[in-house]
């Protein structure tokens, strides 16, 4: 499968993704830039983590704007894949390609620590490395990433099935009450901490996988993403 | 947004302020934060702040009408968040956007 990795302004994971990808998966990834105007054949495109245009405005609310997200638009509309991580999941809530938007956390603090997650779906291409109801422990590093939305939207979302990830206990406890336990820790609606598209094809999660894909760097929970992704690719290419 | 004439002659600036706040029905962290700062200083009879942005915009001419309508469309598309964020757009006169700067 061919990977693109967009590179925006102050992005900061963008080479973390890219060396999981090449490095320790043998993935065939590039780099796109935010000025680029095509994906280069990608299959899969990576939104990555970091501070896009300095979070100017509101997290990823100026990314979603610059001329690669025209193209990224389009690979979404033509059921291309996209995965935005952290930064690219505020993205794509900002472009509009997933329900929803990011407040401060709870906390009012940057967060920077290992979570529990429960594993929602395993059917989705960015899932088929877990299992339903799986608890893996990713890292978390951000200050936006308290998810909310109407609550209709929550109802909406819930009922398709497009919770991917939940904060959780470590034995995979759901937080009660959802928005103020403390393994909840931005107090997301819900617990959510990933959410995917109808479709199932555009996934954005606020932890980080890459950061979590190599047993050197302290676990590997994050690559049953990144692994299912190269079993599970669909066969397409998109322009 | 005031529906009255514009006052300024056609083809010159229009001036605008739009503000941008948490929707009412969503908690606002920073504003809470804030009001507990205050209250700690000796304002306790705060009962609620809400944290928002402030924008001052200058269009090159057109008149009034037009200018909310594109300044709404702004909002729309990228100032506000219109899941969590409400706004207002304000026309200023010259001497209103003065006393607001002051």
């Amino acid at each position: 499968m061919r990977t693109g990795v967009v590179v925006f302004p102050g992005a900061n994971c963008d080479h973390d993704v890219y060396h999981v990808l090449k490095h320790v998966l043998g993935h065939d990834v590039s780099f796109l830039w935010h000025g680029d105007e095509d994906l280069a054949g990608s299959e899969l495109v990576v939104l990555p983590g970091g501070f896009s245009y300095g979070d100017y405005l509101r997290a990823g609310a100026l990314a979603a704007q610059s001329p690669v997200m025209r193209a990224v638009r389009r690979h979404a509309a033509e059921g291309g894949l996209v995965l935005g991580i952290c930064n690219g999941f505020q993205i794509l809530l900002e472009a509009g390609l997933l329900p929803g938007a990011m407040r401060r956390n709870r906390s009012l603090r940057f967060e920077c620590r290992e979570v529990h997650l429960r594993v929602e779906r395993d059917d989705l291409p960015f899932t088929a490395g877990y299992e339903v109801g799986q608890v893996i422990t990713l890292p978390i590093a951000h200050a936006e990433g308290n998810y909310e939305a109407a609550p209709e939207v929550l109802d909406e979302i819930e009922a398709n099935a497009q919770v991917v990830f939940r904060y959780c206990g470590p034995g995979g406890e759901l937080p009660e009450p959802a928005e103020e336990s403390r393994w909840n820790v931005n107090g997301s609606a819900r617990a959510i901490a990933g959410v995917v598209n109808r479709e199932g094809t555009v996934l954005g999660m606020m932890p980080h996988p890459e950061r979590a894909a190599e047993a050197v760097l302290g676990g590997t929970d994050g690559l049953g993403l990144f692994a299912g992704l190269a079993e599970r690719v669909p066969l397409r290419v998109t322009g | 947004m005031s529906a009255a004439a514009t006052t300024a002659p056609a083809g010159a600036a229009i001036k605008a302020r739009v503000t941008v706040y948490p929707r009412r029905e969503i908690l606002d962290p920073q504003g809470k934060a804030i009001q507990g700062a205050l209250a700690g200083i000796g304002f306790e009879e705060v009962e609620e702040v809400r944290a928002g942005k402030s924008y001052e915009i200058t269009l090159g001419g057109g008149d009034r009408a037009a200018a909310e309508e594109r300044l709404a469309a702004m909002c729309e598309k990228l100032l506000a968040n219109t899941v969590v964020e409400d706004y207002r757009v304000e026309i200023l006169d010259d001497d209103r956007l003065e006393e607001v700067r002051a």
